[in-house]
C-alpha cells in the first residue's frame, strides 16, 4: 500500500497481517464489528459482526465524518481530531487515525467500556501504523525493480471496459 | 486515488460529479441506480437537506464486473452544488480518480456553469490535482429545455482541453450512462499507465 498521496496498493501477506491485527482488536475489545478505512472513504479490512451491516456505506459516511470534522478543526486552527466518539442508546463508535491516511472504526455496545475500547485500540493502532509503513517501504523497492509492471493491468483493452457497461 | 487489492482481487476508484446547484448530478446518480441490476450496486446515500438539496454528498458504489479476474468497483459521489457549500465541495475532491463535469444548458445558468468549473479547477488544485491531468469527461445536460444554449458554444466556453462530452437529459437517462463509461474508461486506462 502506497501512502505518499498516491494509490493505494495492498497485497496478500500486508492484508492477512492487518485481517490479523483486526481480529485481535475485535476479540480483545469485545467490539461488534471492527474496520479500517482509506481517508478517501474506502473499505480496507474488517472483522466481527459485519453480515447485517453495510460497510460499504459505512466507510463512506465515517471518512465523510473525518473529513468534515478535519475542516472543523481546521476552521479553529487545530490540526485535526484524532478520536471522534459517538454514543447511541445501544451501539457506539469508536473512530480514530492512523498516520494520516487510515481510519480505524470500532463499533461496541454495553459488553464491553469504552475505556477498554480506547486502550485496545491504542494498541492495535501502533501495530497498525508499522505494518503500514512496512508496506510503503515494500512498494517503493518493488516499484524499483520493476515487478509492479507485470501487473494485470498492461493487459486491460477498450473492450474489458466496454463489457463492464453492457 | 485508487485502491487496488491484490489480495482480494478488487480494484476502487472514485468518481466525482461537480457541477452548479440544480445542474442534475443527483439526478445522474438516482438514473444509475434505478438502472443498474440490484446484485451490482450498494445503497445510494444522499445527505440532503429537507428540499432535497444535496448537503454534503451523494454516494453509489457500484460493481459492474470484472476485468482479468479483478473486481472493478466505481464509488460514484456528487458534490453540493450551491456556492455556500463550498467547505463540504473540496472534502468530497479528496481522492478523486476521475471527474464528471455536469453543466445545465439553460442561458441563465451559464454564468453558474463557469463559476463552478473555475471553482473546481481551484478545489483541485488546493489539493494537489490539475484538472488537465484527470481524467475528466463533461455532461451537457437539460438539453430538452427550450431556452438552451447551442453545445457548440457551452463547449467553446467550458471545455478548452477538448475533453470527451455529451448531450444528456439525465431525468430520462440520455447520456448518462455514457458520460459514466467515458470518465470509467480514462481511469482504467491511467491505472494502466502507472502500474
Amino acid at each position: 500500500m502506497t501512502m505518499m498521496g498516491s494509490d493505494l496498493i495492498m497485497y496478500e501477506e500486508e492484508f492477512s497481517r492487518i485481517n490479523a491485527e483486526l481480529q485481535k482488536l475485535h476479540q480483545q475489545a469485545n467490539a461488534k464489528v471492527v474496520f479500517l478505512v482509506d481517508k478517501n472513504g474506502q473499505l480496507i479490512a474488517s472483522a466481527g459482526e459485519t453480515h447485517d451491516i453495510d460497510t460499504t456505506s459505512l466507510a463512506s459516511l465515517t471518512a465523510g465524518n473525518i473529513a468534515a470534522t478535519g475542516g472543523i478543526a481546521r476552521l479553529l486552527g487545530e490540526k485535526e481530531f484524532t478520536i471522534l466518539f459517538h454514543e447511541g442508546e445501544k451501539d457506539n463508535i469508536h473512530i480514530s487515525m492512523i498516520g494520516q491516511r487510515i481510519i480505524l472504526v470500532v463499533i461496541f455496545d454495553g459488553r464491553t467500556s469504552i475505556g477498554l475500547v480506547r486502550l485496545r485500540v491504542k494498541k492495535a493502532s501502533d501495530a497498525l501504523a508499522k505494518i503500514f509503513d512496512e508496506i510503503v517501504e515494500k512498494f517503493e523497492k518493488e516499484k524499483g525493480t520493476g515487478k509492479l509492471e507485470e501487473s494485470f493491468f498492461a493487459e486491460i483493452s477498450d473492450e474489458d471496459i466496454d463489457n463492464l457497461f453492457k | 486515488m485508487s485502491f487496488i487489492n491484490y489480495s482480494s482481487r478488487e480494484i476502487n476508484v472514485k468518481i466525482v460529479y461537480y457541477g452548479p446547484g440544480l445542474c442534475g448530478k443527483t439526478t445522474n446518480l438516482q438514473f444509475i441506480y434505478k438502472r443498474t441490476n440490484p446484485d451490482q450496486k450498494g445503497k445510494l446515500i444522499s445527505l440532503a437537506t429537507e428540499t432535497e438539496r444535496t448537503l454534503f454528498f451523494d454516494f453509489l458504489p457500484l460493481s459492474l464486473g470484472d476485468i482479468k479476474g479483478f473486481k472493478i468497483r466505481f464509488h460514484l459521489y456528487t458534490v453540493p452544488g450551491q456556492v455556500f457549500y463550498a467547505a463540504s465541495r473540496k472534502l468530497i475532491l479528496k481522492g478523486v480518480d476521475g471527474i464528471v463535469f455536469v453543466a445545465d444548458s439553460q442561458i441563465e445558468r451559464m454564468e453558474s456553469n463557469m463559476e463552478s468549473i473555475d471553482d473546481l479547477k481551484i478545489n483541485l488544485a488546493e489539493q494537489g490535482y490539475d484538472l488537465d491531468k484527470l481524467p475528466f469527461a463533461i455532461q451537457y445536460n437539460k438539453r430538452d429545455l427550450p431556452n438552451i444554449v447551442p453545445v457548440g458554444d457551452m463547449d467553446r466556453v467550458l471545455n478548452p482541453r477538448n475533453v470527451v462530452w455529451f448531450e444528456g437529459v439525465a431525468v430520462t437517462g440520455k447520456g448518462v450512462f455514457e458520460t459514466l463509461k467515458a470518465v470509467a474508461k480514462q481511469v482504467l486506462f491511467e491505472l494502466k499507465k502507472h502500474y
